[in-house]
């Protein structure tokens, strides 16, 4: 692509070095589980590798039978600005406003190892399947919209537009997979800027990247660890927070709201026990009460 | 029990011009939810995908089920902790929360995207995603709406037993008793599902706790919309008996509303050193108070607001002046309003390219289900036994609601 990635490197070093310093905490069993385990899947984009030509975005929306988002256009060409409810996969550029230098940043569902979608989600609509995949089941949902809130990627959208709505997002093509193919995007891309693979395969060819050619990357893959890992990872040039990927540190999004929540419910023993003491203790006045007639019984 | 302090209906017309007015709105309100089902939410709200949630969420559920959290918070004081001479607030205060939370029900289905799957929540318990504390709320909201209900039934029974119905009249007689005898269960079921969720109404945004703003952001979120909610429901019983004895002729009850407005500035001043030192532990937190930004000033006007009923309630002399409990217990709803806004819609944020302005239709909507609520309030006093019932003074603030009022005694 010719241009000076270096030039933008000193700029944002400083994100990656911010997220490799923070606690790594204890994963839940469920998140290890997941993260170690040789079959998960994922894919890994290369920012340096991309030359923004979109032929991904074409194939997804032809594989998920969805019609191109084509508003910005008039109608003409493919051109949506975000992830909406026709685009579950999109190339962006991020340009530096004062040098001019570029880089492109492929965004989709992430499928985080942990993800806040799947805590989310009331009956399970979103899973997490055994081989990484976050899958949707719009029989199971109720249209909430939860996921959208907990998702830190924005990346659940809502098909506002419809009077039966549903949620939409990347599901790494599943129904591809089932067939023993790899996800449209990793298969059409003429610059293999994006590739399919077993989650822990696509580290190793990362780490190899980054280690036979320093000067390109920053000395960071984004999802490793971030946000408790996810099984889509990125290398690039550019601050990852400047390419819409922000630093969330290194625990799992929903692992405060677990904590709090497994302190406060573990097993339902407190809101049982508190129950049983409720009971015990507005009978005992009303018995008392009685006694003395001096309150009502009722209400 | 006193044969005065017997709850009575108020009875007088029903169908007075601030009624008709009030189901005007709501009326208004049932066409334009039409038209949501019809036309779909992208067309008639301002919701997106960055804002997902909005006025309905915020205002109708979050902030309505606090402001009926009356029933709850009166039920504590007189079951819980025996102070029987709170009982004549019982039943108002459960038809505000049976009331409130029904609006918060309906808010919901109109609400989600795909409402004809809403009872597969309840039913579908294989399904049940235990993480999800979004299903601990859903629940616990559907059940206590059926407790409230159930609480307030032997209003709606007694009536029942003076119906010139035989067949009500009969099945009264015999349903009371049953219902009376259950009723400690069911009133321990009151207490402990708002405790559930309205604390958990905080945890659900520790989920967006990457896009919270840190001023707001902290896993002492479910305690502090719990304590907020409780002094909500003495403020909003505190608004309700002041302004039913303003515009329904009736003596205020000032002592009690004085006694009951000291614990509300107790727990809220539990809630503001909490919140506080929750700012002060996090101290990177300080510099943020002070930046004077949007979040800097919403968290200050939020801390005047709550700090505001406790200054006004420090002496036992202003306790007893009824507009100033009227204006601090408005300033506590306020504030504990502005908090869950700033929770919700303030705090909240998923980035630059996303805004939300709640649209006419939203406004409109939940006005409209606001006023009903309201005007079903009237109703539901005019015709059961919810009010204490002293006999009725200054007529003539009563015009505003019926002239016919006295009819009934």
């Amino acid at each position: 692509m010719g241009i000076s990635r270096r030039s933008l490197f000193k700029v944002v070093a400083a994100a990656g070095a911010g997220s490799a310093a923070s606690a790594l905490a204890p994963l839940k069993a469920r998140a290890d589980q997941a993260a170690t385990s040789d079959e998960t899947i994922g894919m890994l984009y290369d920012s340096t590798k991309c030359t923004g030509c979109k032929a991904c975005m074409a194939a997804c929306n032809q594989a998920n039978g969805i019609s191109p988002d084509t508003e910005t256009s008039g109608g003409r060409a493919h051109m949506p600005v975000d992830l909406n409810e026709h685009t579950l996969n999109i190339i962006k550029v991020y340009q530096d406003s004062s040098t001019g230098d570029h880089a492109y940043i492929k965004r989709q569902c992430m499928h985080c190892v942990d993800p806040a979608c799947v805590t989310a989600c009331m009956l399970g609509a979103m899973k997490k399947r055994s081989d990484g995949v976050v899958t949707y089941d719009p029989s199971l949902c109720i249209g909430c919209r939860y996921c959208e809130m907990g998702c830190p990627f924005n990346v659940p959208k809502f098909e506002w537009s419809k009077t039966a709505p549903k949620i939409v997002k990347c599901q790494l093509c599943r129904d591809r997979l089932a067939l023993g193919k790899q996800p449209a995007c990793t298969e059409v891309c003429p610059a293999g800027a994006v590739i399919f693979g077993k989650r822990k395969d696509l580290l190793v060819e990362a780490h190899n990247r980054l280690d036979s050619n320093p000067g390109r990357y920053l000395p960071k893959v984004y999802g490793e660890h971030d946000a408790g890992g996810t099984q889509v990872l990125y290398l690039a040039c550019v601050g990852f927070d400047k390419l819409g990927l922000p630093s969330y540190g290194n625990q799992p999004v929903p692992h405060t709201v677990d904590a709090v929540q497994h302190a406060i419910y573990q097993g339902f023993v407190a809101p049982v026990a508190l129950y049983g003491v409720l009971a015990g203790v507005i009978w005992r006045n009303r018995k008392r009460a009685g006694e003395t007639g001096e309150q009502s019984e009722q209400p | 029990m006193n044969a005065q302090e017997q709850a009575r209906p108020v009875g007088g017309r029903i169908l007075t011009p601030p009624f008709l007015a009030l189901t005007a709105l709501a009326a208004l309100s049932a066409v334009l939810i039409l038209w949501r089902f019809v036309a779909g939410l992208g067309a008639s709200t301002a919701l997106n995908d960055g804002y997902p949630w909005g006025l309905w969420i915020a205002f109708d559920v979050v902030t309505g089920t606090a402001l009926a959290c009356g029933g709850y918070a009166v039920a504590l004081l007189v079951y819980v902790l025996n102070r029987g001479r709170y009982h004549t607030l019982v039943r108002p205060a459960l038809v505000t929360s049976a009331l409130g939370y029904s609006i918060a029900g309906l808010s919901v289905a109109i609400d989600v995207g795909r409402p004809w799957l809403i009872w597969k929540v309840p039913l579908f318990f294989w399904h049940w995603n235990h993480r999800s504390v979004l299903l601990e709320v859903a629940m616990c909201i559907m059940l206590y709406t059926l407790v409230a209900w159930i609480e307030l039934s032997p209003a709606f029974l007694e009536r029942g037993e003076t119906s010139s119905n035989p067949k009500v009249r009969s099945f009264s007689r015999k349903v009371l008793p049953a219902v009376r005898r259950g009723l400690p269960f069911f009133i321990a079921f009151g207490l402990l599902l708002p405790t559930m969720h309205q604390s958990s109404l905080g945890s659900l945004l520790l989920l967006s706790g990457p896009r919270l703003n840190a001023l707001w952001n902290t896993p002492l979120l479910p305690l502090l919309f719990l304590l907020s909610c409780l002094a909500m429901g003495y403020g909003a019983v505190i608004i309700e008996s002041t302004l039913s004895s303003r515009f329904l002729g009736r003596p205020l009850e000032l002592m009690m509303l004085s006694r009951l407005s000291r614990v509300m500035a107790w727990i809220l001043s539990v809630y503001l050193a909490i919140r506080i030192c929750d700012l002060f532990v996090r101290n990177s937190l300080l510099a943020a108070l002070f930046r004077f930004d949007l979040f800097s000033i919403m968290t200050w006007v939020e801390l005047a607001l709550l700090a505001g009923p406790i200054v006004l309630l420090a002496s036992s002399e202003r306790r007893r002046d009824p507009g100033n409990l009227f204006l601090a217990a408005m300033l506590l709803l306020l504030g504990g309003a502005l908090y869950r806004f700033d929770v919700y819609l303030v705090a909240f944020q998923p980035g630059p390219q996303w805004s939300y302005f709640p649209s006419v239709t939203e406004i409109l909507i939940t006005t409209g289900l606001v006023a009903g609520e309201i005007a079903a309030y009237i109703a539901l006093i005019k015709l059961f036994p919810i009010l204490s019932g002293r006999k009725p003074t200054a007529p003539a603030r009563a015009a505003v609601l019926g002239r016919s009022y006295m009819t009934a005694d």
